[in-house]
């Protein structure tokens, strides 16, 4: 091992979305042959880092060099040309096309100027087979294939281009068990081989297993490199989030005697193939949590709650009733009396364009209307009452939504939701990308409409947040609830290991995948 | 994949940024008076109130056709069956009139009603089997068209506008005033109330916005598409049928020139073409934009060919200015 | 196994060629005169007009576009056809590529206009459709044609070739087989399918997306221009008519359609489109041989694309999240 030029070397790298910092003066360095393992919580500017290294985007300030030399790529055409390939979640796979083309998406082999497809077919093949994906027909189009076998399609793309750095971004987190185990064994040859690997995850075993280096984000900043292994579980989640690894929660009521009607009870819903045969019951005052790998159902379930899908199996009971739910319309209706906090609020939750009073009325427009006619002034006051009770910072209502932090623009939507004082609240990962000081108040807010009377249905994608805040959880593997747990059966442990159970045979082969 | 968070508390709103949806339409008013300006300059005839009024009667039909269009414009889609719906207004009032003194009563709102007819059909197709407004109003569009052309024996229509049609579009209430821009005055105050002040408006912004948060809102999102098309519809059957008043009857393909000038007015007026943007001044600017343009370019004896290549121009370059897709880095 | 993948691939493309073969046996089987090589002749240049422009839609349909200025494109090039194509056999050749040339100098302005100017192809083809218009009325402000008109260059465009194939189906074919297959075929061409199916994937793919649209809008213009040149040859004159340019775009949109083209890109084939055209004019055909008041005409071609349009979304019946609608 000399001390030759690093592969890949960052200084300063910073860029700007609007007025956001998503980089701030990022530093780097990667080496040939060596995994390097990037961590950080949701926002701390890893998805950014890796546009920037592969192309997608241009970095504001700061300079790159590849193999000592500085470097600026226009597009990821150019990055690939360089050696640089990236594997995103499936992303940069061309839906109506076939698996061949897709693998050999650039420079294909040509003949009189058209693309020769069996030489084409041939190469992917070969690349297939190296990603452990050869039982993939190349003929097939990608759209047609399960998401676990177009994340190795992707893999597969990402090899045939020769790699000298290659990027992992999340990659394994839409594979079964066994195709992870294939992939991590793919990662440790290119290792061998002398292939530099980055690899960003948050599942800290398998981080263990592969890595030899690491670097912590934080907040759009590196934090910290160091060599694998010389820092245990709690100083990485630390210095990922930057204070005492404590969140504050709000003390839960004691187990309580199950008597009366409860508010919301499903049973037997099927959506074919995302859901089976799901069955949950959700008293008043109850927070309910959903856990499980990512990707088990618990979106559609909600989804499903909500009337959104179609072709919906089983029986929905409010308050011992029957109920049919057709649209988030019937849903919100004082009968039935739902609300759903969407998973991604700048798509699915706010109009960011339109201004902050709008968006707080848009869903109880009936409540500060007559006959069609808003009424203005009832509707200022609603809003008012709002921003103070969830203590939403903005410079006034009439400013968009869009200018909001990330934490203020999530309590626009719940408190969207409040106006309506709903019974069975439905939240979708709510505090994924906000900073620790709203969670904490979404936190406290939660449980204060629960003793109020409300039943909250909860999807979280952090262990921290179930084990703090829920009095059940729900674990959930392929579509289905596989394990309860209640009040104290809540820790770490058990549901890392409900997750885990559910994949059965491989939990004797010692897997490490952990969510 | 993540996005990015803010260290710093809120960004200090742009207070600019709300004077963005405006600055459209202040650029249209001025360009107004631009070109009244130099119209001046070939002839003071360009400043005086007749003149002023004749423009604003002739482009009250435009105004209220681009009113409609508007509407759908704003959630995002667009109506291409304005041509023939227009026509169709016109032709089925006059049609109506021709039927003695109980068809004169009907007249107008019987046109009206077809024009609403083919609307609910653009919107009930968009709204339900999702279709692409583009190909669905081109569809009603020629359908509407085979419909007069068959009823009408492929002759020119016969039948003359009714005296109230007349009376609405051509006569004067107040001395001066003509009745036609009274019309368009009332039919923009109603079209003000009904997008800035009640839930079907707000619906509409929402929609335009981001209809997946608006469906995930529980706001009647099917519903509010039907209604904007079957407004665009009874609005564009409702200018034909001033127009079939203003000439005395109705005319084959009455309709065609004003489609592109309907979207040019609501889209020079700073309405977004995705939907969402836009105010009803806007339009109202436009549309008198569009109206003296033509104007001028005809007193001026330009040619047609140009007054095609002078429209299209000037649209891409507004759009140019103000319509453009967020580029990909 | 490979036919499976080509069956489904092709499924709306096979559905146009069976749609248009029962409808043209249909109408053989009620003409006086038959399957005969002239009814076929005349049958062929009524419909290669349609197919032309239906082509010049599809390539930039695939692109998840769409060309407004398809017609008005067609209407210039004819009129500037009726101009140029006159002379010595060289002069004619000069004016024929003159003629194509403007037309691929009308799709560039499009493509230019829609990629660099980034604004949304239905707006922007509306707007440069009138001023291709404006051109049109300049070279044509009155219908006429050169005095020197090449009638032999139009009368063998539309004739038979051995009296038996009708020469506009010879040319029709040979540009299936020599532009449109290789097209598909080469790397710009599966560019443009990809940038149709997920514009953001080919980008991150490394794809040449701008080449492909410019590409698409560029070839449209060409296509279009053949039929102005096709026209031309029909008329032996050039208009300017508004009403005929829009006729040609809604015409070439029914055809794309109906030829089992997508109209979110990514999906379909010219020669299905060209079917689509052909059955789409089939329509009034049918009338005429049925002895159905040919003012039915547009009703029945507006009718059918409405009900082909609603009949081709009814594949959004099988989505059962809603949220996919609003992607």
């Amino acid at each position: 091992m000399t001390a030759a030029a690093p592969l890949l070397r960052l200084e300063g790298i910073s860029k700007r979305y609007g007025g956001v910092r998503a980089l701030e003066g990022a530093d780097l360095v990667i080496e040939a042959g060596r995994v390097h393992a990037i961590l950080g919580e949701n926002g701390a500017g890893k998805s950014t880092l890796i546009k920037v290294i592969s192309g997608v985007v241009a970095p504001d300030e700061g300079t790159m060099l590849l193999d000592g030399r500085e470097v600026r790529f226009a597009d990821p055409a150019a990055a690939n040309a360089a050696g640089i390939v990236c594997i995103f979640q499936e992303l940069s796979l061309i839906p109506d096309l076939t698996v061949a083309d897709n693998i050999i998406a650039s420079n294909p082999p040509t003949r009189l100027g058209m693309i020769d497809r069996t030489a084409q077919r041939r190469l992917a093949e070969d690349a297939l087979r190296r990603a452990g994906g050869g039982d993939i027909d190349p003929r097939v189009p990608v759209k047609d294939l399960p998401l676990s076998r177009r994340q190795i399609v992707e893999i597969a793309k990402a090899l045939a281009r020769k790699p000298r750095l290659l990027i992992l971004d999340e990659a394994t987190s839409a594979l079964t068990a066994t195709d992870v185990e294939t992939v991590l064994a793919v990662i440790r040859r290119l290792r061998s081989e002398g292939v530099a690997l980055m690899y960003i995850s948050h599942r800290m075993h398998e981080i263990a297993a592969l890595a030899d280096d690491c670097t912590v984000f934080r907040n759009g900043r590196k934090i910290a490199t160091y060599a694998a292994g010389s820092k245990t579980d709690e100083q990485v989640v630390e210095l990922m989030i930057g204070r005492e690894y404590h969140n504050v929660f709000p003390p839960k009521p004691g187990p309580r005697t199950e008597s009366g009607v409860a508010v919301l009870e499903v049973r037997n819903l099927s959506w074919a193939p995302r859901l089976r045969d799901v069955s949950l019951t959700a008293r008043a005052g109850e927070i309910v949590g959903l856990g499980g790998l990512d990707g088990q159902g618990q979106r559609e379930l909600m989804l499903a709650l909500f009337g959104v899908l179609r072709g919906t199996a089983g029986e929905i009971l409010i308050d011992g009733e029957k109920v049919s739910i057709n649209s988030p319309r019937q849903a919100k209706s004082d009968r039935i009396g739902m609300a759903l906090i969407p998973e991604d609020r700048k798509t699915e939750g706010l109009m960011l364009p339109m201004s902050v009073r709008d968006n707080l009325s848009f869903a109880a427009l009936s409540e500060v209307s007559r006959l069609g006619v808003i009424d203005s002034a009832r509707e200022r006051r609603k809003v008012d009452e709002m921003i103070a009770l969830l203590s939403i910072k903005t410079a006034g209502t009439g400013v968009p939504a869009g200018s909001l932090s990330g934490g203020n623009q999530q309590k626009i939507v719940i408190a969207k939701w409040l106006m309506r004082q709903p019974r069975v609240i439905l939240l979708n990962d709510p505090t994924r990308g906000i900073d620790v000081g709203t969670k904490q108040e979404i936190y406290q807010l939660l449980r204060k409409l629960a003793d109020e009377g409300a039943a909250i249905l909860f999807y979280s994608t952090d262990y921290d947040e179930l084990i703090g805040c829920c009095d059940r959880v729900l674990v959930m593997y392929d579509g289905t609830v596989r394990r309860t747990l209640a009040g104290a059966e809540i820790t770490e442990h058990a549901l890392i290991s409900s997750a885990l159970n559910l994949t059965g045979e491989e939990a004797g082969r010692g897997s490490r995948t952990v969510p | 994949m993540s996005e990015p968070t803010t260290v710093a508390p809120a960004p200090a709103p742009r207070a600019g940024w709300r004077q963005q949806i405006d600055m459209p339409v202040l650029m249209a008013f001025l360009c107004i008076v631009l070109l009244l300006l130099l119209g001046s300059l070939y002839s003071p005839n360009f400043l005086s109130p007749q003149y002023l009024l004749q423009q604003l009667k002739v482009g009250a039909f435009l105004g209220i056709i681009a009113t409609g269009m508007m509407f759908v414009i704003l959630i995002g889609q667009i109506d291409l069956s304005v041509p023939w719906t227009v026509a169709v207004g016109g032709m089925m009032a006059s049609l109506c009139a021709a039927y003695g003194v109980a068809g004169e009563v009907f007249a107008i709102p019987f046109g009206i009603l077809c024009g609403v007819a083919l609307g609910l059909v653009n919107g009930l197709v968009v709204a339900y089997l999702r279709v692409p407004s583009m190909i669905i109003t081109l569809a009603v569009n020629s359908v509407a068209q085979g419909l007069m052309i068959f009823m009408s024996g492929g002759f020119a229509p016969q039948d003359s506008a009714s005296p109230a049609m007349r009376f609405l579009a051509a006569g004067t209430l107040i001395p001066y005033v003509p009745n036609a821009v009274l019309v368009w005055a009332a039919t923009g105050l109603i079209a003000m109330f009904v997008l800035g002040r009640t839930t079907f408006g707000r619906a509409i912004y929402g929609i335009g916005n981001k209809e997946a948060a608006a469906y995930l809102s529980g706001v009647p999102t099917q519903r509010v598409i039907v209604g904007a098309f079957a407004l665009c519809g009874g609005l564009a059957a409702f200018g034909g049928v001033l127009l079939a008043g203003y000439a005395g009857k109705a005319s084959q393909g009455m309709g065609d020139t004003y489609l592109l000038p309907a979207i040019a007015a609501v889209v020079l007026g700073g309405t977004s073409i995705l939907g969402g943007r836009g105010k009803y001044l806007g339009t109202i600017a436009g549309a008198i934009l569009i109206t003296l343009l033509q104007s001028i370019l005809s007193v001026m004896q330009i040619a047609e060919f140009a007054r095609q290549i002078i429209y299209g121009t000037l649209i891409v370059l507004m759009l140019l200015l103000y319509g453009r897709d967020k580029g990909m880095r | 196994m490979s036919w499976r993948y080509w069956f489904s691939d092709n499924r709306g493309t096979l559905l146009a060629v069976a749609i248009f073969l029962a409808m043209f046996v249909l109408y053989i089987a009620n003409h006086p005169a038959g399957f005969t090589a002239n009814v076929v002749q005349t049958a062929a240049n009524k419909g290669v007009l349609l197919a032309l422009v239906a082509i010049a839609q599809t390539f930039v349909v695939l692109t998840a576009g769409i060309d407004l200025s398809v017609g008005m494109i067609l209407v210039m090039t004819s009129c500037l056809a009726s101009h140029i194509l006159a002379g010595t056999p060289l002069m004619t050749g000069l004016g024929v590529a003159g003629v194509l040339g403007a037309g691929m100098l009308a799709g560039a302005l499009n493509g230019l206009i829609v990629i660099f100017g980034r604004l949304q192809p239905i707006v922007a083809t509306i707007a440069t459709g009138a001023i291709f218009f404006g051109i049109a009325l300049i070279l044509r402000p009155t219908p006429g044609a050169s005095p020197e008109l090449n009638w032999d260059l139009a009368d063998m465009m539309m004739g038979k070739v051995a009296n038996t194939v009708p020469m506009s189906l010879v040319v029709l074919a040979a540009l299936v087989l020599f532009v449109w297959i290789p097209f598909r075929r080469s790397v710009i061409g599966r560019a443009t399918y990809a940038v149709g199916s997920s514009e953001i994937a080919a980008y991150m793919s490394g794809m040449p997306i701008r080449r492909a649209k410019f590409t698409a809008y560029v070839m449209s213009g060409l296509f279009a221009a053949m039929g102005g040149l096709y026209l031309t040859f029909f008329t032996y004159s050039g208009e300017a008519s508004l009403s005929n340019g829009n006729t040609y775009t809604l015409y070439s949109i029914a055809a794309v359609v109906l030829g089992g083209v997508s109209l979110f890109g990514g999906r379909g084939s010219a020669i299905g489109a060209i079917f689509g055209a052909l059955a789409f004019r089939s329509i009034g055909d049918l009338l005429f041989v049925f002895d159905l008041d040919p003012l039915l005409q547009p009703l029945f071609q507006g009718v059918v694309l409405m009900i082909a349009v609603s009949i081709g979304s009814a594949r959004l019946f099988q989505v059962r999240n809603r949220l996919e609608f609003f992607s």
